[in-house]
Protein backbone atom coordinates (compact mmCIF):
# COMPACT_ATOMS: atom_id res chain seq x y z
CA UNK A 1 0.00 0.00 0.00
CA UNK A 2 1.17 3.44 -0.93
CA UNK A 3 1.20 6.08 1.88
CA UNK A 4 -1.39 8.31 -0.45
CA UNK A 5 -3.57 5.71 -1.02
CA UNK A 6 -7.53 7.39 -1.86
CA UNK A 7 -9.17 4.26 -0.11
CA UNK A 8 -8.19 5.30 3.41
CA UNK A 9 -9.30 8.96 3.09
CA UNK A 10 -13.32 10.09 4.00
CA UNK A 11 -14.12 10.78 0.80
CA UNK A 12 -13.53 7.04 -0.57
CA UNK A 13 -16.48 6.39 -3.11
CA UNK A 14 -16.53 9.78 -4.31
CA UNK A 15 -14.73 10.18 -8.16
CA UNK A 16 -12.18 13.06 -8.45
CA UNK A 17 -14.82 13.61 -11.43
CA UNK A 18 -17.86 13.87 -9.35
CA UNK A 19 -16.62 17.11 -8.19
CA UNK A 20 -18.23 19.39 -10.95
CA UNK A 21 -19.03 22.78 -9.29
CA UNK A 22 -17.34 25.42 -8.03
CA UNK A 23 -19.25 26.32 -5.47
CA UNK A 24 -22.01 23.68 -3.28
CA UNK A 25 -24.56 24.79 -0.91
CA UNK A 26 -23.14 23.99 2.58
CA UNK A 27 -26.17 22.29 5.04
CA UNK A 28 -24.62 22.84 8.79
CA UNK A 29 -25.11 19.61 11.31
CA UNK A 30 -27.97 20.13 13.12
CA UNK A 31 -28.00 19.64 16.71
CA UNK A 32 -31.14 18.61 18.18
CA UNK A 33 -29.53 17.82 22.19
CA UNK A 34 -28.86 21.16 22.11
CA UNK A 35 -32.63 21.51 21.80
CA UNK A 36 -33.72 18.41 24.07
CA UNK A 37 -31.33 19.53 26.75
CA UNK A 38 -32.05 23.58 26.65
CA UNK A 39 -35.71 22.13 27.07
CA UNK A 40 -35.03 20.48 30.38
CA UNK A 41 -33.26 23.32 31.80
CA UNK A 42 -36.12 25.79 31.42
CA UNK A 43 -38.67 23.11 32.41
CA UNK A 44 -37.18 23.13 35.54
CA UNK A 45 -36.50 27.21 36.50
CA UNK A 46 -40.29 26.85 35.59
CA UNK A 47 -40.90 24.25 38.65
CA UNK A 48 -38.17 26.42 40.67
CA UNK A 49 -40.10 29.51 40.05
CA UNK A 50 -43.47 28.10 40.33
CA UNK A 51 -42.38 26.34 43.60
CA UNK A 52 -41.16 29.70 44.87
CA UNK A 53 -44.02 31.64 44.30
CA UNK A 54 -46.41 29.25 45.37
CA UNK A 55 -44.54 28.24 48.91
CA UNK A 56 -44.56 30.03 52.11
CA UNK A 57 -43.21 33.44 50.91
CA UNK A 58 -45.03 36.33 51.76
CA UNK A 59 -44.05 38.55 48.97
CA UNK A 60 -45.89 41.51 49.74
CA UNK A 61 -43.62 41.38 52.68
CA UNK A 62 -40.23 40.83 50.87
CA UNK A 63 -41.44 44.33 48.67
CA UNK A 64 -42.26 46.26 51.53
CA UNK A 65 -38.94 45.56 53.47
CA UNK A 66 -36.59 46.01 50.58
CA UNK A 67 -36.67 49.61 50.72
CA UNK A 68 -37.61 50.19 54.18
CA UNK A 69 -34.98 52.68 56.06
CA UNK A 70 -33.61 50.15 58.18
CA UNK A 71 -32.33 47.79 55.70
CA UNK A 72 -31.13 50.77 53.33
CA UNK A 73 -29.34 51.99 56.01
CA UNK A 74 -27.71 48.49 56.84
CA UNK A 75 -26.96 48.01 53.43
CA UNK A 76 -25.56 51.67 53.13
CA UNK A 77 -22.96 50.28 56.16
CA UNK A 78 -22.20 47.32 54.00
CA UNK A 79 -21.29 49.06 51.24
CA UNK A 80 -19.49 51.37 53.64
CA UNK A 81 -17.33 49.00 55.01
CA UNK A 82 -17.12 46.82 52.18
CA UNK A 83 -15.40 49.79 49.87
CA UNK A 84 -13.03 50.88 53.01
CA UNK A 85 -11.76 47.48 53.61
CA UNK A 86 -11.22 47.21 50.00
CA UNK A 87 -8.98 50.18 49.62
CA UNK A 88 -7.21 49.23 53.22
CA UNK A 89 -6.94 45.61 51.33
CA UNK A 90 -5.18 47.27 48.32
CA UNK A 91 -2.75 49.54 49.67
CA UNK A 92 -1.48 46.68 52.37
CA UNK A 93 -1.71 44.05 48.90
CA UNK A 94 0.94 46.63 47.38
CA UNK A 95 2.77 47.57 50.07
CA UNK A 96 3.77 43.78 51.05
CA UNK A 97 3.86 42.45 47.46
CA UNK A 98 7.02 45.39 46.97
CA UNK A 99 7.78 44.32 50.35
CA UNK A 100 7.73 40.65 49.46
CA UNK A 101 9.53 41.71 46.03
CA UNK A 102 12.52 43.45 48.28
CA UNK A 103 15.91 42.73 47.80
CA UNK A 104 15.70 43.15 51.90
CA UNK A 105 15.64 39.89 53.25
CA UNK A 106 13.65 41.30 56.36
CA UNK A 107 11.20 42.88 54.45
CA UNK A 108 11.26 40.16 52.51
CA UNK A 109 10.22 37.59 55.59
CA UNK A 110 8.19 40.75 57.27
CA UNK A 111 5.60 40.61 54.09
CA UNK A 112 5.92 36.76 54.02
CA UNK A 113 4.83 36.69 57.97
CA UNK A 114 2.17 38.90 57.42
CA UNK A 115 0.29 36.50 54.64
CA UNK A 116 1.08 33.72 56.57
CA UNK A 117 -1.02 34.68 59.46
CA UNK A 118 -3.62 36.53 57.99
CA UNK A 119 -4.07 34.11 55.53
CA UNK A 120 -3.79 31.35 57.72
CA UNK A 121 -6.77 32.08 60.35
CA UNK A 122 -10.27 32.20 59.73
CA UNK A 123 -11.30 35.42 58.73
CA UNK A 124 -14.44 35.22 61.81
CA UNK A 125 -11.75 34.25 64.24
CA UNK A 126 -9.88 37.45 63.22
CA UNK A 127 -13.10 40.14 63.53
CA UNK A 128 -13.54 38.37 67.14
CA UNK A 129 -10.00 38.94 68.18
CA UNK A 130 -10.00 42.81 66.97
CA UNK A 131 -13.54 43.18 68.51
CA UNK A 132 -11.86 42.05 71.45
CA UNK A 133 -8.53 43.30 71.47
CA UNK A 134 -9.39 46.10 74.41
CA UNK A 135 -9.15 42.62 76.72
CA UNK A 136 -5.14 42.57 75.71
CA UNK A 137 -4.38 46.51 75.11
CA UNK A 138 -6.97 48.08 77.43
CA UNK A 139 -5.19 51.34 76.69
CA UNK A 140 -4.38 52.74 73.39
CA UNK A 141 -1.65 55.44 73.89
CA UNK A 142 1.13 57.04 72.07
CA UNK A 143 3.68 58.77 75.47
CA UNK A 144 2.66 62.53 75.65
CA UNK A 145 0.52 62.38 72.15
CA UNK A 146 -2.33 60.58 72.53
CA UNK A 147 -4.69 58.27 75.05
CA UNK A 148 -7.67 56.50 75.06
CA UNK A 149 -9.41 53.52 76.33
CA UNK A 150 -9.53 51.19 73.42
CA UNK A 151 -12.79 50.17 73.97
CA UNK A 152 -13.54 53.92 72.83
CA UNK A 153 -11.22 53.45 69.54
CA UNK A 154 -12.20 49.63 68.21
CA UNK A 155 -15.70 50.56 67.71
CA UNK A 156 -17.75 47.49 66.06
CA UNK A 157 -16.91 49.71 62.61
CA UNK A 158 -13.23 49.84 63.21
CA UNK A 159 -12.91 46.34 64.32
CA UNK A 160 -14.91 45.16 60.76
CA UNK A 161 -12.77 47.39 59.02
CA UNK A 162 -9.59 46.06 60.21
CA UNK A 163 -10.27 42.68 60.18
CA UNK A 164 -11.81 42.66 57.06
CA UNK A 165 -9.15 44.77 55.34
CA UNK A 166 -6.29 43.37 57.12
CA UNK A 167 -7.34 39.84 55.89
CA UNK A 168 -8.65 40.60 52.78
CA UNK A 169 -5.18 42.65 52.09
CA UNK A 170 -2.95 39.13 52.56
CA UNK A 171 -4.38 37.62 49.78
CA UNK A 172 -4.25 40.54 47.45
CA UNK A 173 -0.67 40.63 48.71
CA UNK A 174 -0.72 37.49 46.68
CA UNK A 175 -2.21 38.62 43.85
CA UNK A 176 -0.42 42.33 43.51
CA UNK A 177 2.85 40.03 43.43
CA UNK A 178 2.30 37.55 41.09
CA UNK A 179 1.51 40.63 38.70
CA UNK A 180 4.45 42.15 39.22
CA UNK A 181 6.26 39.21 38.50
CA UNK A 182 4.67 38.91 35.33
CA UNK A 183 5.88 42.28 33.92
CA UNK A 184 8.70 41.72 31.55
CA UNK A 185 12.45 41.82 33.00
CA UNK A 186 12.79 44.44 29.97
CA UNK A 187 10.59 46.72 31.02
CA UNK A 188 12.65 47.33 34.34
CA UNK A 189 15.73 47.54 32.29
CA UNK A 190 14.13 50.04 29.61
CA UNK A 191 13.23 52.30 32.90
CA UNK A 192 16.51 52.02 34.60
CA UNK A 193 17.87 53.44 30.97
CA UNK A 194 16.14 56.12 30.91
CA UNK A 195 17.16 57.31 34.59
CA UNK A 196 13.90 56.03 36.42
CA UNK A 197 13.95 55.45 40.60
CA UNK A 198 12.68 52.40 42.03
CA UNK A 199 9.73 54.80 42.98
CA UNK A 200 8.66 55.90 39.35
CA UNK A 201 9.44 52.87 37.77
CA UNK A 202 7.16 50.79 40.20
CA UNK A 203 4.30 53.87 39.84
CA UNK A 204 4.72 55.07 36.40
CA UNK A 205 5.81 51.21 34.11
CA UNK A 206 5.08 48.45 36.56
CA UNK A 207 2.08 49.12 38.51
CA UNK A 208 0.41 49.93 35.61
CA UNK A 209 0.84 47.09 33.38
CA UNK A 210 0.51 44.98 36.48
CA UNK A 211 -3.38 46.32 36.91
CA UNK A 212 -4.71 44.52 33.82
CA UNK A 213 -3.59 40.98 35.14
CA UNK A 214 -4.77 41.82 38.77
CA UNK A 215 -8.46 43.46 37.72
CA UNK A 216 -10.11 39.80 37.61
CA UNK A 217 -8.95 38.40 41.02
CA UNK A 218 -9.36 41.94 42.46
CA UNK A 219 -12.52 42.07 40.95
CA UNK A 220 -13.52 38.62 43.23
CA UNK A 221 -12.05 40.11 46.00
CA UNK A 222 -14.80 42.81 45.89
CA UNK A 223 -17.43 41.36 45.01
CA UNK A 224 -16.35 38.74 48.38
CA UNK A 225 -15.58 41.32 50.42
CA UNK A 226 -19.54 42.83 49.86
CA UNK A 227 -20.40 39.41 51.22
CA UNK A 228 -18.31 38.46 54.34
CA UNK A 229 -18.82 41.96 55.33
CA UNK A 230 -22.10 40.25 56.29
CA UNK A 231 -19.86 38.57 59.28
CA UNK A 232 -19.19 41.56 60.77
CA UNK A 233 -22.82 40.76 62.27
CA UNK A 234 -21.34 38.56 64.71
CA UNK A 235 -19.51 41.67 66.02
CA UNK A 236 -22.52 43.66 66.53
CA UNK A 237 -21.34 46.29 63.16
CA UNK A 238 -25.09 47.04 62.20
CA UNK A 239 -24.44 46.08 58.38
CA UNK A 240 -27.27 44.44 55.95
CA UNK A 241 -27.58 41.39 57.47
CA UNK A 242 -27.32 42.25 61.34
CA UNK A 243 -30.54 44.86 60.86
CA UNK A 244 -32.57 42.25 58.80
CA UNK A 245 -31.98 40.00 61.80
CA UNK A 246 -32.96 43.14 64.03
CA UNK A 247 -36.31 43.23 62.18
CA UNK A 248 -36.98 39.34 62.25
CA UNK A 249 -36.63 39.03 65.81
CA UNK A 250 -39.35 40.88 65.79
CA UNK A 251 -41.63 40.25 63.09
CA UNK A 252 -40.73 36.31 62.31
CA UNK A 253 -40.80 37.02 58.78
CA UNK A 254 -37.24 35.33 58.70
CA UNK A 255 -36.88 34.13 55.07
CA UNK A 256 -38.39 37.60 53.53
CA UNK A 257 -35.58 39.42 54.91
CA UNK A 258 -33.05 36.87 54.20
CA UNK A 259 -34.54 37.34 50.52
CA UNK A 260 -34.75 41.07 50.84
CA UNK A 261 -30.69 40.70 52.06
CA UNK A 262 -30.31 38.22 48.48
CA UNK A 263 -31.79 41.25 46.53
CA UNK A 264 -29.36 43.40 47.98
CA UNK A 265 -26.48 41.38 47.33
CA UNK A 266 -27.36 40.55 44.19
CA UNK A 267 -28.01 44.06 43.21
CA UNK A 268 -24.46 45.13 44.37
CA UNK A 269 -22.52 42.29 42.86
CA UNK A 270 -24.02 43.10 39.51
CA UNK A 271 -22.90 46.41 39.94
CA UNK A 272 -19.73 45.59 40.79
CA UNK A 273 -19.36 43.12 37.63
CA UNK A 274 -20.05 45.96 36.13
CA UNK A 275 -17.46 48.28 37.47
CA UNK A 276 -14.97 45.76 36.63
CA UNK A 277 -15.66 45.57 33.23
CA UNK A 278 -14.81 48.72 32.72
CA UNK A 279 -11.75 49.05 34.39
CA UNK A 280 -10.69 45.92 32.84
CA UNK A 281 -11.35 48.10 29.77
CA UNK A 282 -9.64 51.22 30.59
CA UNK A 283 -6.27 49.27 31.42
CA UNK A 284 -6.72 46.82 28.67
CA UNK A 285 -5.70 49.79 26.62
CA UNK A 286 -2.69 49.12 24.20
CA UNK A 287 -3.05 45.09 24.63
CA UNK A 288 -3.31 43.07 21.65
CA UNK A 289 -6.58 41.07 21.88
CA UNK A 290 -7.41 42.42 25.35
CA UNK A 291 -11.00 41.52 26.32
CA UNK A 292 -13.05 44.94 25.28
CA UNK A 293 -16.16 42.88 24.53
CA UNK A 294 -19.34 43.58 26.67
CA UNK A 295 -18.74 39.94 28.80
CA UNK A 296 -22.92 38.89 27.54
CA UNK A 297 -24.39 39.34 24.48
CA UNK A 298 -27.34 36.95 24.13
CA UNK A 299 -28.21 35.98 20.64
CA UNK A 300 -31.64 34.39 20.19
CA UNK A 301 -31.55 31.17 18.68
CA UNK A 302 -29.07 28.18 19.76
CA UNK A 303 -25.79 29.06 18.63
CA UNK A 304 -22.45 27.38 18.87
CA UNK A 305 -20.06 30.42 20.38
CA UNK A 306 -17.79 30.88 17.58
CA UNK A 307 -14.28 30.35 18.22
CA UNK A 308 -12.32 33.96 18.29
CA UNK A 309 -10.30 34.58 15.38
CA UNK A 310 -6.61 35.51 16.75
CA UNK A 311 -5.68 38.89 16.32
CA UNK A 312 -3.85 39.44 13.54
CA UNK A 313 0.17 39.33 14.77
CA UNK A 314 1.67 42.69 14.30
CA UNK A 315 5.31 41.91 15.14
CA UNK B 1 40.26 63.27 19.15
CA UNK B 2 38.41 63.76 22.64
CA UNK B 3 37.86 60.57 23.96
CA UNK B 4 33.95 59.60 25.08
CA UNK B 5 33.70 55.83 26.35
CA UNK B 6 36.70 53.88 27.68
CA UNK B 7 36.56 50.79 29.16
CA UNK B 8 39.38 49.66 30.72
CA UNK B 9 40.28 45.37 31.89
CA UNK B 10 36.36 44.35 31.65
CA UNK B 11 35.69 41.05 33.41
CA UNK B 12 33.00 39.88 34.34
CA UNK B 13 31.48 36.23 34.96
CA UNK B 14 28.22 34.35 35.22
CA UNK B 15 27.92 31.24 37.70
CA UNK B 16 31.80 30.36 37.50
CA UNK B 17 31.69 31.08 33.54
CA UNK B 18 33.75 33.81 32.42
CA UNK B 19 31.71 36.16 29.72
CA UNK B 20 34.40 38.94 29.80
CA UNK B 21 38.00 38.50 30.01
CA UNK B 22 39.62 41.70 30.46
CA UNK B 23 37.96 43.55 27.17
CA UNK B 24 39.89 47.14 27.00
CA UNK B 25 37.68 49.81 24.72
CA UNK B 26 38.27 53.34 23.41
CA UNK B 27 34.89 55.51 21.30
CA UNK B 28 35.99 58.64 20.41
CA UNK B 29 33.54 61.61 20.95
CA UNK B 30 30.93 61.08 17.82
CA UNK B 31 32.55 57.70 16.03
CA UNK B 32 30.22 54.80 15.75
CA UNK B 33 31.66 51.11 16.47
CA UNK B 34 30.08 48.66 15.70
CA UNK B 35 31.10 45.19 17.34
CA UNK B 36 30.76 41.93 15.81
CA UNK B 37 30.94 38.18 16.84
CA UNK B 38 29.74 34.91 17.43
CA UNK B 39 26.60 34.47 19.77
CA UNK B 40 27.36 34.27 23.22
CA UNK B 41 30.56 36.26 22.89
CA UNK B 42 29.91 38.15 25.42
CA UNK B 43 29.20 41.45 23.23
CA UNK B 44 25.47 41.91 24.71
CA UNK B 45 27.10 41.65 28.17
CA UNK B 46 29.61 44.32 27.46
CA UNK B 47 27.14 46.71 26.58
CA UNK B 48 25.10 45.89 29.82
CA UNK B 49 28.24 46.79 31.87
CA UNK B 50 28.68 50.01 29.84
CA UNK B 51 26.03 51.15 31.25
CA UNK B 52 25.89 49.90 34.80
CA UNK B 53 23.05 46.86 33.98
CA UNK B 54 25.54 44.50 34.78
CA UNK B 55 27.75 45.43 37.51
CA UNK B 56 31.76 44.27 36.69
CA UNK B 57 33.78 41.79 38.59
CA UNK B 58 36.78 44.27 37.66
CA UNK B 59 37.67 46.81 35.59
CA UNK B 60 36.71 49.92 35.24
CA UNK B 61 34.08 52.24 32.48
CA UNK B 62 34.29 56.04 32.33
CA UNK B 63 31.99 57.71 30.14
CA UNK B 64 32.95 61.16 29.42
CA UNK B 65 34.42 62.43 32.75
CA UNK B 66 33.14 60.24 35.15
CA UNK B 67 33.42 56.32 36.44
CA UNK B 68 30.00 54.88 35.73
CA UNK B 69 28.60 53.32 38.69
CA UNK B 70 31.92 54.22 40.82
CA UNK B 71 33.69 57.05 42.85
CA UNK B 72 37.23 56.23 42.04
CA UNK B 73 39.04 57.47 45.37
CA UNK B 74 42.54 56.74 44.65
CA UNK B 75 43.39 53.27 44.24
CA UNK B 76 39.64 52.32 45.63
CA UNK B 77 36.22 52.68 43.82
CA UNK B 78 33.44 53.31 46.10
CA UNK B 79 29.87 52.06 44.99
CA UNK B 80 27.86 54.95 44.37
CA UNK B 81 24.44 55.56 45.80
CA UNK B 82 21.52 54.43 43.04
CA UNK B 83 20.51 58.15 42.64
CA UNK B 84 23.69 59.52 41.32
CA UNK B 85 24.19 56.16 39.17
CA UNK B 86 20.64 56.53 37.72
CA UNK B 87 22.00 60.50 36.65
CA UNK B 88 24.84 58.41 34.94
CA UNK B 89 22.47 55.74 33.46
CA UNK B 90 20.33 58.39 31.78
CA UNK B 91 22.85 60.12 29.61
CA UNK B 92 23.93 56.80 28.25
CA UNK B 93 20.77 55.57 25.77
CA UNK B 94 19.95 52.49 25.24
CA UNK B 95 18.37 50.47 22.34
CA UNK B 96 17.23 46.70 22.96
CA UNK B 97 17.15 44.08 20.77
CA UNK B 98 13.10 43.52 22.09
CA UNK B 99 12.58 46.70 21.93
CA UNK B 100 10.93 46.92 25.83
CA UNK B 101 8.57 49.50 25.09
CA UNK B 102 5.94 50.40 27.29
CA UNK B 103 3.01 48.35 26.24
CA UNK B 104 0.26 50.95 28.05
CA UNK B 105 1.76 53.96 26.49
CA UNK B 106 1.69 55.50 23.30
CA UNK B 107 4.53 55.92 20.69
CA UNK B 108 4.60 59.73 22.03
CA UNK B 109 4.08 58.52 25.67
CA UNK B 110 6.90 55.96 25.71
CA UNK B 111 9.23 59.17 24.32
CA UNK B 112 8.25 61.92 26.11
CA UNK B 113 8.38 59.55 29.50
CA UNK B 114 12.00 59.74 30.61
CA UNK B 115 12.12 63.99 29.82
CA UNK B 116 9.23 64.33 32.00
CA UNK B 117 9.17 61.93 34.43
CA UNK B 118 12.79 61.62 34.93
CA UNK B 119 13.94 65.06 33.73
CA UNK B 120 10.82 67.01 34.94
CA UNK B 121 10.84 68.80 31.74
CA UNK B 122 6.94 70.36 31.24
CA UNK B 123 5.02 68.21 29.12
CA UNK B 124 4.15 70.56 26.77
CA UNK B 125 8.32 70.79 25.91
CA UNK B 126 8.70 67.15 26.08
CA UNK B 127 5.67 67.22 23.52
CA UNK B 128 7.10 68.95 21.30
CA UNK B 129 10.42 67.09 21.41
CA UNK B 130 8.82 64.44 21.35
CA UNK B 131 6.95 64.88 18.09
CA UNK B 132 10.47 66.07 16.64
CA UNK B 133 12.18 63.04 17.42
CA UNK B 134 9.37 60.91 16.17
CA UNK B 135 9.18 62.65 13.02
CA UNK B 136 13.05 62.26 12.81
CA UNK B 137 12.33 58.75 12.69
CA UNK B 138 9.85 58.86 10.44
CA UNK B 139 6.78 58.26 12.49
CA UNK B 140 5.02 61.42 12.69
CA UNK B 141 1.83 60.23 12.14
CA UNK B 142 2.12 57.46 14.40
CA UNK B 143 2.59 59.42 17.96
CA UNK B 144 -0.80 58.09 19.73
CA UNK B 145 -0.60 54.55 18.64
CA UNK B 146 0.00 51.74 21.01
CA UNK B 147 3.32 49.51 20.54
CA UNK B 148 1.31 46.71 19.96
CA UNK B 149 -0.28 48.46 17.30
CA UNK B 150 3.05 49.19 15.37
CA UNK B 151 5.37 46.64 13.26
CA UNK B 152 8.74 45.45 15.02
CA UNK B 153 10.53 47.94 12.81
CA UNK B 154 8.24 50.71 13.81
CA UNK B 155 8.78 50.27 17.49
CA UNK B 156 12.37 49.83 16.96
CA UNK B 157 12.50 53.43 15.93
CA UNK B 158 10.08 54.54 18.70
CA UNK B 159 12.47 52.71 21.08
CA UNK B 160 15.68 54.86 19.28
CA UNK B 161 13.46 57.90 19.82
CA UNK B 162 12.62 57.58 23.23
CA UNK B 163 16.57 56.86 24.24
CA UNK B 164 17.18 60.05 22.23
CA UNK B 165 14.82 62.04 24.39
CA UNK B 166 17.06 61.68 27.24
CA UNK B 167 19.59 63.80 25.24
CA UNK B 168 22.26 61.14 25.82
CA UNK B 169 26.10 61.71 25.29
CA UNK B 170 26.38 58.19 23.95
CA UNK B 171 23.76 55.55 22.04
CA UNK B 172 24.08 51.91 22.49
CA UNK B 173 22.26 49.51 20.23
CA UNK B 174 22.36 45.74 21.36
CA UNK B 175 21.47 43.65 18.41
CA UNK B 176 18.78 46.15 17.36
CA UNK B 177 17.83 44.54 14.20
CA UNK B 178 17.91 40.86 15.40
CA UNK B 179 14.16 40.48 16.42
CA UNK B 180 13.07 41.88 12.99
CA UNK B 181 11.35 40.53 9.99
CA UNK B 182 13.95 41.16 7.03
CA UNK B 183 11.99 43.01 5.12
CA UNK B 184 11.65 45.55 8.51
CA UNK B 185 15.59 45.90 8.93
CA UNK B 186 15.89 48.50 6.40
CA UNK B 187 14.22 51.33 8.00
CA UNK B 188 15.78 50.96 11.52
CA UNK B 189 19.08 50.74 10.00
CA UNK B 190 18.80 53.77 7.70
CA UNK B 191 17.31 55.60 10.84
CA UNK B 192 20.90 54.74 12.52
CA UNK B 193 23.25 55.77 9.71
CA UNK B 194 21.35 58.51 9.99
CA UNK B 195 22.09 59.17 13.62
CA UNK B 196 25.44 58.13 12.43
CA UNK B 197 26.23 61.06 10.35
CA UNK B 198 24.56 63.55 12.87
CA UNK B 199 28.12 62.80 14.67
CA UNK B 200 26.08 60.61 17.77
CA UNK B 201 28.37 58.59 19.17
CA UNK B 202 27.29 55.01 18.91
CA UNK B 203 28.76 51.46 20.29
CA UNK B 204 26.38 49.00 18.18
CA UNK B 205 26.11 45.33 18.50
CA UNK B 206 25.22 43.44 15.16
CA UNK B 207 24.88 40.98 12.88
CA UNK B 208 24.53 42.90 10.17
CA UNK B 209 28.17 42.81 8.26
CA UNK B 210 26.89 45.30 5.74
CA UNK B 211 25.83 48.14 7.97
CA UNK B 212 29.02 48.05 9.56
CA UNK B 213 31.06 48.15 6.75
CA UNK B 214 29.44 50.94 5.68
CA UNK B 215 28.68 53.15 8.40
CA UNK B 216 31.18 52.10 11.33
CA UNK B 217 33.97 54.02 12.01
CA UNK B 218 35.85 50.90 12.90
CA UNK B 219 34.82 47.38 13.56
CA UNK B 220 35.77 45.26 16.93
CA UNK B 221 35.43 41.37 16.62
CA UNK B 222 34.80 39.46 20.45
CA UNK B 223 35.52 36.56 20.61
CA UNK B 224 35.33 34.39 23.90
CA UNK B 225 34.94 37.43 26.22
CA UNK B 226 37.89 39.42 24.39
CA UNK B 227 37.98 41.54 21.69
CA UNK B 228 40.33 39.87 19.15
CA UNK B 229 40.34 42.18 16.15
CA UNK B 230 39.51 46.33 16.26
CA UNK B 231 40.58 48.46 13.35
CA UNK B 232 38.68 50.40 9.92
CA UNK B 233 36.12 47.89 8.76
CA UNK B 234 37.95 47.18 5.63
CA UNK B 235 40.99 45.97 7.23
CA UNK B 236 39.17 43.94 9.86
CA UNK B 237 36.37 42.45 7.78
CA UNK B 238 38.46 41.55 4.63
CA UNK B 239 42.15 40.74 6.30
CA UNK B 240 41.61 39.55 9.83
CA UNK B 241 44.95 38.22 11.28
CA UNK B 242 42.97 35.88 14.29
CA UNK B 243 42.69 32.08 13.34
CA UNK B 244 38.85 32.28 15.00
CA UNK B 245 38.19 35.78 13.87
CA UNK B 246 38.53 34.34 10.19
CA UNK B 247 36.55 31.39 10.55
CA UNK B 248 33.67 33.63 12.31
CA UNK B 249 33.83 36.22 9.46
CA UNK B 250 34.19 33.13 7.00
CA UNK B 251 31.01 31.90 8.15
CA UNK B 252 28.95 34.83 8.13
CA UNK B 253 30.34 36.31 4.92
CA UNK B 254 29.62 33.10 2.69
Amino acid sequence: MTLLSSETGNGAGIDVNDLQQRSYKIVRLKHPGQWISGAIVVAFLGFLIKSFAEGQIDWTTVGEFLTADVILRGFANTLLISFLAMILAMGLGTLFAVMRLSSNPVTRFVAWLYVWVFRGTPVLLQLLIWFNIALVFPTLSIPGLFEARTVDVVTPFVAALLGLGINEGAYMTEVVRAGISSVDHGQTEAAHTIGMSRMQMLRRIILPQTMRLIIPPMGNSAIGMLKFSSLATVISFTEMLNAAQQVYFVNGAVIELLLVCAVWYMLGTTVLNIVQFYIERHYGRGVAGASTKAPFKFKFGLVRPKTQAPAEEQS
Amino acid sequence: MKTMVKAINIHKSFNGREVLAGVDLEVADGEVLCILGPSGGGKSTLLRCLNHLETVDDGVVWIDGSVIGYELRGETLRELPPRKVRQQQREIGMVFQHFNLFPHLTALQNVIEGPVTVRKESRAAATARGVELLEAVGLGDRGAAYPSQLSGGQKQRVAIARALAMQPKVMLFDEPTSALDPELVGEVLDVMRRLALAGTTMIVVTHEIAFARDVADRVAIMVDGSIREIGNPDDVLSNPQDPRVRSFLNRVLN
